[in-house]
C-alpha cells in the first residue's frame, strides 16, 4: 500500500473508532449537545429575552457556545487515549503520527458539524434569527470547524501529555482560538444580515487558519505525544 | 533481539534505568525480577520503544532505540500495567481494532481476532460488552488477545497474571509457550516468581535502576 493510502486507511480507522467510542459513550448527545442549548438559552435570559438585541449578538453567542461545547468534545476525545494508557498502545501500533492527528480530528470535526447544525436550529429558534446566505453559513461553519477540530486535538494532547487535561486546556486552547471566534463571528453577521461586513473574506482567513492548524498539527502531534 | 549496554533512561529527572547490561538472544524467554520502582516496567517499555535511551547503547531487534523506535515498536507487544482498551467500545471491537491499528487487512484481522479470542478463552457472550462492563480478569484476557492478534516477535509482559483466576493463569502461561514456539521471544517481569519460574531458567534481578544478578550470565554483574 502506498504511503497515502496507508496514512487514510490508518485515519479512517482512528476516526471511526472516536466515532463509534462517541456514539456509545452518548457524551455529545447526552452531554455537549444540552450544555449548547442550554448556554444558548442563558444567554438569552441575560440579555433579557430583547429580540433585536439576541439577533444582532445571535453570531457571537453562537460562536461562543460552539467554542465552549468544543471544549469538552475535545477533552473527550483526549481522555480516550490517556485512559488504559490506550496512547500507548496507538505508539505502539506502528500508525503513522499524523494519521492518528488527522484521524482523531476528524472525529471531533464530524462532531462539531452536527453540533453547529443543532445549534444553527438554536438561533432560528430562540433567537427568531433568518439566515440570509446559507452558503456562507455552511462555508464559514465547515472552515471553522475544522480549525477548531484541528487546533483542539493538538492543545488536547499537549495538555493531556501535560497531566493537567481537565483543567489547563481551556486556557490554552480558547486564546489560540480567539482568531477563528473573531473570523467565524464576522461571516455569521454578513450570513444573518446582523453587520455590513464581508463574510467571504473572512472565511478565506478562517480557511488559513485551518489550513494552517492542520499542517502545524500532523507536524506536531507526533512530537507532542512521544516520550 | 534485545542488546542493552550501560544504558541509563530517565523518568523526568529521575534516572530510572542507570547502566543496564542485558542481553537476550532470539526465541528465549527472560524473567525479570525485583522490588517496586527497581526498574523492570521501565526496562519493558525501553524495550518496547517507548522510552528513549538517555545514554548507552540499545538494540532491539536489529534497530537502534535511539534512532529508529518506531521500527521497533510494530514488531513489539508490550502488556503493562494498564490495559490498553477502549472502556466504551465493546470487547470484539477493541481486538479489532487494534489488530486494523497494527496493519492488518480486514479479512486477516478477523481470521486472527477469532483464533486470539479463542485461544484466550473469551465467550462469545462477552463479546458484544463494553469493556466497562468486564471483571479485571476478563480485562487482562482481551489486552492479552489484542497483542496476540499482532503475532509479535518480542513479547514483553509486566505482571501478565495478575488479576487472573487460575485457568487466566493457565492461559497465559499457554500464550507464552505458543509465542516461544513460534520462535518469539518473552520477557516477563513478575513478583510471582514461583509461579513463572517454569517458563524459563534464566532470572534477571533488576535493584536500582541496574542488573543486579542475572542467572543466564554466570551470576552477578
Amino acid at each position: 500500500m502506498s504511503a497515502v493510502g496507508e496514512f487514510l486507511t490508518d485515519a479512517r480507522l482512528v476516526a471511526a473508532k472516536d466515532l463509534r467510542i462517541e456514539a456509545r459513550s452518548r457524551v455529545v448527545t447526552n452531554q455537549i449537545v444540552p450544555f449548547a442549548l442550554l448556554v444558548l438559552v442563558l444567554f438569552g435570559f441575560a440579555l433579557d429575552a430583547d429580540r433585536r438585541t439576541l439577533q444582532l449578538f445571535a453570531p457571537g453567542l453562537f460562536w461562543v457556545a460552539v467554542l465552549l461545547c468544543a471544549l469538552l468534545a475535545v477533552q473527550h476525545s483526549a481522555r480516550m487515549e490517556s485512559a488504559n494508557d490506550a496512547g500507548s498502545w496507538l505508539r505502539l501500533s506502528g500508525m503513522a503520527p499524523p494519521a492518528v492527528f488527522a484521524g482523531k480530528a476528524a472525529a471531533v470535526f464530524v462532531q462539531l458539524v452536527v453540533l453547529q447544525a443543532l445549534l444553527t436550529v438554536g438561533v432560528v429558534v430562540f433567537y427568531d434569527a433568518a439566515v440570509e446566505d446559507p452558503l456562507l453559513w455552511a462555508v464559514a461553519g465547515l472552515a471553522a470547524a475544522v480549525a477548531v477540530a484541528a487546533t483542539g486535538t493538538l492543545y488536547g494532547a499537549l495538555a493531556s501529555g501535560l497531566g493537567a487535561r481537565e483543567t489547563l486546556l481551556p486556557i490554552l486552547l480558547l486564546p489560540v482560538l480567539a482568531p477563528v471566534l473573531i473570523g467565524a463571528t464576522r461571516a455569521y453577521d454578513d450570513a444573518l444580515g446582523a453587520a455590513a461586513v464581508d463574510g467571504w473574506a473572512w472565511t478565506g482567513l478562517l480557511a488559513v487558519f485551518a489550513v494552517v492548524a492542520a499542517v502545524a498539527g500532523s507536524l506536531a502531534h507526533g512530537v507532542l505525544v512521544e516520550d | 533481539m534485545v542488546e542493552l549496554r550501560d544504558v541509563v533512561a530517565l523518568l523526568g529527572r529521575f534516572p530510572a534505568l542507570a547502566g543496564v547490561d542485558l542481553t537476550v538472544d532470539a526465541g528465549e524467554t527472560v524473567l525479570l525480577q525485583g522490588p517496586n520502582g527497581a526498574g523492570k516496567t521501565t526496562l519493558l517499555r525501553l524495550c518496547a520503544g517507548l522510552v528513549r535511551p538517555e545514554s548507552g547503547s540499545a538494540m532491539v531487534l536489529g534497530h537502534d532505540l535511539t534512532v529508529e523506535r518506531r521500527s521497533v515498536r510494530r514488531r513489539v507487544a508490550l502488556l503493562g500495567h494498564a490495559t490498553g482498551l477502549y472502556e466504551d467500545l465493546t470487547v470484539a471491537d477493541n481486538v479489532r481494532f487494534w489488530a486494523r491499528a497494527s496493519g492488518l487487512g480486514a479479512s486477516e484481522a478477523d481470521d486472527r481476532v477469532a483464533a486470539a479470542l479463542d485461544r484466550l478463552g473469551i465467550e462469545e457472550r462477552v463479546l458484544g460488552l463494553a469493556v466497562s462492563r468486564l471483571s479485571a480478569g476478563q480485562r487482562r484476557r482481551t489486552s492479552l488477545a489484542a497483542l496476540a492478534v499482532r503475532r509479535p516477535d518480542l513479547w514483553l509482559l509486566d505482571e501478565p497474571h495478575a488479576g487472573l483466576d487460575q485457568a487466566g493463569r493457565n492461559l497465559v502461561d499457554g500464550l507464552i509457550g505458543d509465542a516461544v514456539a513460534a520462535g518469539a521471544t518473552v520477557i516477563v517481569a513478575s513478583h510471582e516468581l514461583d509461579r513463572v519460574r517454569s517458563l524459563s531458567p534464566r532470572v534477571v534481578t533488576v535493584a536500582g535502576g541496574t542488573i543486579a544478578r542475572d542467572t543466564g550470565d554466570g551470576g552477578a554483574r
